[in-house]
């Protein structure tokens, strides 16, 4: 586990905040650009030194300005990959790859290049690799130096839709087959959705909230700061079936009766695999439980848990309760006017199969 | 091909520059490092005074190593009675002279290829369990060698052809301290050695030649090794 808690004056920016990040998993530290998430990743990885303040990696005090103790970064233990892949260009992939690596880590140089999928590329050197295999060998350099804890600092930036979710895959099958604890910094709702576990919200400075990534997708609070438009749900599904013919994958939501489920385009991933859906609030709709099927929308039955207290605008968030997971949708004022819309009520969450597009659907 | 005393005057010239550039390059490099990465009250002095013997007339250097290294200067007293060292009309203190109007030119371009160095790489070693000196040497220090070496090659130059500071600290004896330029002098000034003087003229020209395309030479496979061209 690691806690820091620091201040530091940058200009008139001041990083006045604490940050536990759990010793599994991908925590995500949220945050619009100049919100001070890069200057705290800095600090934990001793690239910078806090006016005052501690950090802790475990049991390992890292920082304690009161103390006078401040351990540089090449002891730290934390291996970090930054937004620009900052490959040495004088090595060769492979030399990279070696650069930090302890004898005792030699085992897993063979595992871990073939986990990230850079096996033909170790005798290149730097400048004639692509964006996305620069990524992936930054990160392969990093893992391999053996650390406690793994930082990256909005490592999928520049990289195009394809590139992004390629990485975003590799990133999360790391996550789970090394057990290195990662610490993400992200401005971006979708890659937060795709990779986290738990999420601390970053802003001027302060970290304002933090808990599982779909206790904070949920909470209507945090609405305008990530984006009210694109605020949208996380929910766990698992797949039920495939349907080659239509070019379908079923899933099926857990709490959710039998023959209640979603179709999504075909996905990569088996029947029984795990699945994690992001749901745009205004892709969603409710209904009430007696309203006629439609062909091409999914009708999940809902219990309406709580209506947003928004006083003005067209619009009002709604939360709902879909066999225990949390749903969130956009409703117009009128609509809830004349629905007559209570908290407690049994609806149907409504849903058009065609908004759901591959890039909200991860494999797990 | 070449005259015995040609030859003398092109192997000490060779050895004068030589040991001049070889005793300079691990100061010159903490030069450029202190004065690339620090900031410090007084840096714009230590500046100043390292790139003095680029605008001073070499004379006034060579007088002004006279008066501190020779028999009567304090340091040179010093080191005379210590050491039993003394520098002045001798090939090293030729080398010391060509040392010192050099060293401006090595400081320069190292300083030069360290400013343009990617910070962000050295951060990236330092997260990777390099020490600071781990990082200089297997980051920064192959980063800036194509600086280094022409540096290196343009001390040695300035060097080769130094002569008012030579001639003034550390006069102009045949086989002692008489380098290219020096004895191109002496035969400029003796009536009747036109044709020995031009053989010495072209025997500069093609030693300078050869040093600027090596120099080049090893400038451009250090950068493609940086841009990797070659693995």
């Amino acid at each position: 586990m690691l806690e820091a808690q620091v201040f530091q004056r940058l200009g008139d920016f001041t990083l006045d905040t604490s940050l536990t990040v759990p010793a599994e998993g991908v925590t995500a530290l949220f945050g619009r650009s100049g919100s001070g998430k890069s200057s705290l990743i800095r600090l934990i990885a001793g690239l910078g030194a806090p006016e005052a303040g501690t950090i802790r990696l475990g049991d390992t005090w890292l920082v304690d300005t009161q103390r006078r103790r401040w351990v540089p970064p090449h002891r730290r233990q934390l291996g970090v990959v930054f937004q620009e892949a900052r490959l040495f260009p004088h090595y060769s992939v492979r030399g990279n790859l070696r650069y930090g690596m302890p004898r005792a880590a030699r085992t897993d140089f063979d595992d871990l290049v073939e986990l990230l999928g850079i096996g033909h590329l170790l005798s290149r050197t730097p400048g004639r690799l692509s964006g996305g295999e620069a990524r992936r060998v930054a990160i392969g350099r990093a893992l391999l130096s053996r650390p406690r804890m793994l930082l990256m600092d909005e490592p999928l930036t520049g990289l195009d839709g394809a590139r992004k979710q390629e990485l975003l895959r590799y990133i999360r099958r790391l996550a789970r087959d090394t057990g290195v604890p990662i610490l993400f910094v992200s401005h971006d709702t979708r890659e937060i959705g795709a990779l986290a576990d738990r999420v601390a919200l970053i802003e001027e400075g302060r970290v304002l909230a933090s808990g599982p990534v779909d206790e904070m997708f949920a909470r209507l609070d945090l609405g305008p700061r990530t984006g009210r438009f694109e605020a949208s749900s996380l929910l766990e599904a698992r797949i039920v079936a495939h349907d080659e013919a239509l070019c379908l994958t079923r899933l099926a939501l857990p709490g959710v009766i039998e023959g209640e489920t979603l179709s999504v385009a075909r996905l990569d991933g088996a029947v029984g695999d795990a699945v994690r859906l992001r749901l745009r609030a205004r892709d969603v709709g409710v209904a009430s439980t007696q309203t006629p099927p439609l062909p091409d929308v999914a009708c999940l039955p809902a219990t309406l848990r709580e209506i947003g207290d928004e006083a003005h605008g067209p619009f009002v968030e709604v939360m709902l309760d879909v066999g225990g997971q949390a749903l969130r949708a956009r409703l117009t004022r009128e609509a809830v006017g004349q629905m007559g819309l209570y908290a407690g009520q049994a609806l149907q969450a409504r849903l058009r199969s065609v908004t759901i597009s591959r890039h909200d659907v991860i494999v797990t | 091909m070449l005259t015995p005393l040609e030859w003398e005057a092109l192997t000490l010239s060779l050895r004068v520059s030589g040991v001049a550039v070889a005793a300079i390059l691990l100061p010159g490099l903490g030069m450029a490092y202190v004065l690339a990465r620090f900031d410090f009250p007084g840096k714009a002095l230590v500046d100043g005074i390292v790139h003095l013997p680029l605008v001073l007339p070499p004379v006034v250097v060579g007088y002004l190593l006279l008066v501190s290294l020779g028999r009567q200067g304090s340091l040179g007293q010093w080191l005379h009675e210590t050491l039993g060292v003394s520098l002045p009309f001798t090939w090293q203190g030729a080398a010391l002279a060509g040392a010192v109007m050099a060293f401006p030119l090595l400081v320069r371009a190292v300083r030069l290829s360290l400013e343009s160095v990617d910070r962000k790489l050295e951060e990236a070693a330092r997260t990777l369990g390099a020490s600071r000196w781990k990082t200089f040497l297997t980051v920064t220090l192959p980063l800036i060698l194509p600086g280094i070496l022409t540096g290196g090659v343009l001390a040695f130059a300035r060097s080769l052809s130094e002569f008012g500071a030579t001639i003034t600290f550390a006069a102009n004896i045949p086989g002692e301290t008489r380098t290219l330029p020096l004895a191109l002098y002496s035969l400029v000034q003796t009536p009747g050695k036109e044709a020995a003087a031009a053989r010495l003229c072209v025997i500069s020209v093609v030693v300078a030649l050869i040093a600027l395309v090596a120099s080049e030479w090893l400038a451009r496979r250090a950068r493609r090794r940086l841009e990797g061209r070659h693995a």
